[in-house]
């Protein structure tokens, strides 16, 4: 039988290059697995999801990928608590989603968004890690001729009660490959869990801090050649001509390339070559009706959705028009939130290998399953003769969730086959052809009775819908349930946390050219501050305490409360505030999990100085607080980038922010304290890569308004602090 | 042809004397744990030493680099990766990703040599490298152990 180990390019092809660089192995070995014959020192596999070495070393197989979020450890955890193995030979390995397709999707999803990563895999993991144990345990006991009852296993070391007999798991493991997997996988109870729940260093840090990680920017193949494309800036335009003859004497230049109608590459030696010939390179667009788009035409569509009569209902509870026309006083307000480009600091890449018969990819992607059949249609082949090896990602944050660039790069590929392509974007080029958090605006209107309570509550939210460019299938009679995260009346993603008599939540669905796409905290971000900035205003506009106005409409959401409680209590909310300095709170609920942010803000002449924050966050079972801290900590700086700066803005069709330096992001110098509450309830399984990206930019914002008066409802804030209020 | 003194040793690089630093580091000499990220001087991804300096490597032609001027990358910020700022950013697991990490412990490494005890704001001046996960305040500390020699957080 041919283990799976043998079909494993990705890691095998590592060679040490003479400079210590990492070069892949001009061998694929994928392409020859059928005639390979396992190699007789091939530690056996145990199942799936496991092989364990002579040496004792245990390599875990992941189908999910790691962006820096810390999945590989989470994953690892979840895996050793079931299965007793020494922790400190525990290692990882991806599984490629060819090796999956041909053993029936083994090991679940590939999709790392979403912050699924824990919680849609935690099932799957700890029992292929259980199931492993009772093996493993089940071999020695037949050996030893006693009841597995009678035999444990710690960290991986099977011993028999009776006699107190010994022997490794790697001992025992062809034995234990040879059985039949148990089909009943009893897990732990929680209050049993010895690694889950502790914060164990990551895995895969020390690489990390040596250069020796490599990343999909990294890979070198022998005689490989890099390709730097540039798409129609114009979303949906073509490539009218290109004067090939102007750049192909350059030197290192190889080739000059149409790729699909869309874009132009050039292939050359090196990337500086490429890029160099590629910038000469006279292209003329046919850019079309899109040409004519600019942030103002988008800005008035979207101003008329806010009061069309159509729109998709996303939470509706009584009549809040009625409500609020009967009502004693009415607040209103409206908010906008910008395009947003990932900006991961790897820029898009993807090294091809393109032959009439076969596609090998490396590439660094969250989700090889989407890969791999995007790969196929690119190649003209079938997903059978294809194959994703992955590589860690040089972040993602939603933007390696959708594989335009990878179809791009095979179809670079295919027109040199058999010679390894890099092909790699310019931050300019990921900058411009982004799949960008989409653009809404929401119209707010509260109706108050003569005792300043919300009788009814409208949030019309006009814009553009995700699913629409990036799942259209998941379109539900054309509304986007995706839209209203955070706002939803019950359910495990995002429900809203309070309780008003008469509710109506509507989108109207407004869809401009620019493509839309996942990006971490998705919708929450934008919806989290339209309705905790809009409570806010409500509560100053009546006189009343910003938290007890909120804990007044929380009765029915006692996790939604308990997290508020725990940063309102912990930043000392009802206590002054260090001089200068004022207060702010938000709370949100999505992605599984529970969470608020308490922050304090100084704004001296027109500059804000965010001092503290503090962040809570139920996310059920708290697999690794280090983790967690981590990311709570991350999601603040990308949520508070977006705040400060974040937009990306339309011109003649394209997008006008092309790098840094106008696409700017919070630094290290800016960064608040952050102090992290874990409150994990048990009995479910939250993520947190994201959930604290929705608290971030309201709590700030309420807080300048505290501070300042001033209320900061178009993102980003930019310089408006220090314009004339 | 230009000839770099990189990490200690002498090499030959035949590339356009245009080719900044960066891709003659990563391309020509094959050391890729400096990193491309906006290729304008912006993210700091690409920060090596240049005598003891920081510098981001994407904007430096090979042109502006002389023959006996030390480069050092992350490579050779230690042979067996126990520079303080290393053992510290384990201790504390500073990455995330990791793709801006090697600039900003190079970004860090340059600080130290010249402040063993920066303040704070010495810390927020020196260090304006981007990192989209958010490693930030472990970059402080960090940076903070270190300076410490490593007995504290």
């Amino acid at each position: 039988m041919t283990t799976l180990d043998t079909v494993r390019p990705s890691r095998r092809g590592l060679l040490k290059g003479a400079t210590g660089a990492v070069l892949l192995g001009f061998h694929l070995p994928s392409r020859h697995a059928a005639a390979q014959s396992a190699p007789a020192s091939a530690p056996p596999e145990l199942n799936a999801w496991v092989v364990i070495h002579p040496d004792d070393r245990v390599v875990l197989r992941m189908a999910k990928t790691e962006m820096g979020q810390g999945v590989r450890t989470g994953l690892a955890q979840m895996f050793a608590e079931e299965m007793h193995c020494d922790w400190s030979k525990l290692s990882t390995e991806y599984v490629t989603p060819g090796q999956s397709l041909a053993r029936n999707r083994v090991w679940g999803n590939f999709l790392t968004a979403g912050s699924q990563g824990i919680r849609s895999s935690q099932e799957i993991v700890r029992k292929g890690g259980a199931a492993a144990r009772m093996m493993l345990t089940q071999a020695a006991a037949t050996r030893w001729g006693v009841p597995a009852g009678e035999c444990s296993a710690k960290d991986s070391v099977i011993t028999h009660s009776g006699s107190g007999r010994t022997l490794r798991y790697a001992e025992v493991v062809a034995e234990a490959a040879r059985l039949t997997p148990p089909a009943d996988v009893p897990l732990k109870d929680p209050q049993q869990w010895t690694v889950i729940g502790k914060p164990v260093s990551r895995l895969d840090t020390a690489d990390k801090t040596t250069g020796k990680q490599v990343y999909g920017q990294d890979l070198r193949m022998p005689g490989m050649l890099v390709a730097v494309p540039r798409r129609c800036p114009v979303f949906g335009g073509t490539v009218k001509s290109f004067d090939a003859a102007a750049v192909s004497g350059k030197p290192g230049v190889r080739h000059v390339l149409k790729v699909g109608d869309s874009a132009v590459a050039v292939v050359a030696d090196t990337f500086w070559q490429a890029k160099t010939a590629l910038d000469a390179l006279p292209v003329e667009w046919d850019t079309g009706e899109n040409g004519r788009v600019s942030s103002e035409t988008i800005s008035a569509i979207l101003d008329e959705g806010l009061t069309a009569p159509e729109a998709f209902i996303g939470n509706q509870q009584g009549d809040a028009r009625a409500a609020i026309a009967g009502a004693a006083r009415r607040i209103e307000a409206t908010y906008s939130y910008p395009y947003q480009n990932h900006a991961p600091m790897e820029p898009m890449n993807a090294t091809v290998v393109w032959t009439p018969t076969r596609c090998d990819v490396w590439c660094p992607t969250q989700n090889g399953e989407a890969a791999l059949a995007a790969a196929a249609q690119a190649a003209g082949l079938p997903q059978t003769a294809c194959d994703i090896h992955r590589v860690d990602l040089g972040g993602g944050f939603g933007r390696r969730t959708v594989h335009d660039w990878l179809a791009d790069a095979i179809l670079i590929a295919r027109q040199v086959p058999g010679t390894p392509i890099k092909t790699m974007w310019t931050r300019e080029e990921d900058m411009v052809q982004g799949r960008y958090h989409p653009v809404t605006k929401c119209r707010l209107v509260a109706g108050l009775d003569a005792e300043n309570r919300i009788v009814g509550l409208h949030m019309r939210i006009s814009g553009q819908s995700i699913l629409s460019t990036a799942f259209p299938g998941g379109l539900q009679n054309g509304r986007d349930p995706v839209q209203f995260q955070g706002l939803n009346a019950g359910g495990a993603e995002g429900a809203i946390g309070y309780t008003f008599p008469n509710l109506l939540i509507d989108h109207a669905m407004r869809n401009p050219h620019v493509p839309a796409h996942f990006w971490r905290g998705v919708n929450h971000n934008q919806n989290a501050i339209y309705l905790e900035c809009f409570l806010d205003e409500v509560a100053h506009a009546t006189n009343q305490d910003p938290l007890a106005l909120r804990r007044s409409l929380m009765a029915n959401h006692p996790k939604h409360l308990a997290v508020l409680n725990a940063v309102a209590e912990r930043i000392g909310w009802g206590s002054p505030a260090p001089a200068g300095v004022h207060r702010g709170l938000a709370q949100q609920m999505g992605f599984g999990s529970y969470v608020a942010a308490a922050a304090e803000v100084s704004v001296e002449r027109g500059e804000l100085k965010v001092h503290r924050i503090v962040a809570a966050t139920d996310c059920g079972h708290a697999v690794n607080p280090r983790q967690i801290e981590m990311q709570v900590e991350g999601s603040f700086v990308y949520g508070l980038s977006a705040m400060l700066y974040g937009a990306c803005t339309v011109k003649d069709g394209a997008i006008e922010q092309t790098n840094f330096d106008t696409y700017n992001v919070m630094r290290l110098g800016e960064m608040p304290k952050v102090e992290t509450i874990i409150l994990p309830s048990g009995g479910f399984w939250g993520g947190v890569g994201e959930p604290t990206i929705m608290v971030a930019a309201p709590a700030v914002l309420n807080a300048v308004f505290a501070g300042t008066g001033r209320r900061i409802r178009d993102m980003p804030l930019g310089d408006q602090l220090r314009q004339r209020g | 042809m230009a000839t770099l003194n990189i990490n200690g040793r002498s090499v030959q690089v035949d590339a356009d004397p245009e080719t900044p630093l960066l891709w003659a580091i990563r391309e020509h000499i094959g050391l890729t744990g400096t990193k491309y990220g906006c290729g304008i001087a912006q993210c700091g991804a690409c920060t090596v030493h240049l005598d003891g300096v920081a510098v981001r490597s994407c904007a430096l032609p090979l042109s502006a680099v002389a023959e006996d001027q030390k480069i050092l990358t992350i490579e050779g910020l230690s042979p067996d990766g126990t520079h303080p700022l290393q053992v510290a950013w384990r201790a504390l697991d500073v990455p995330q990703c990791g793709f801006c990490q090697s600039g900003m412990i190079m970004a860090a490494a340059a600080l130290l040599a010249e402040k063993p005890r920066p303040t704070d704001e010495d810390i927020n001046e020196a260090i304006t490298n981007i990192c989209r996960c958010g490693t930030y305040n472990r970059v402080r500390a960090g940076i903070r152990q270190a300076a410490l020699g490593g007995t504290a957080g």
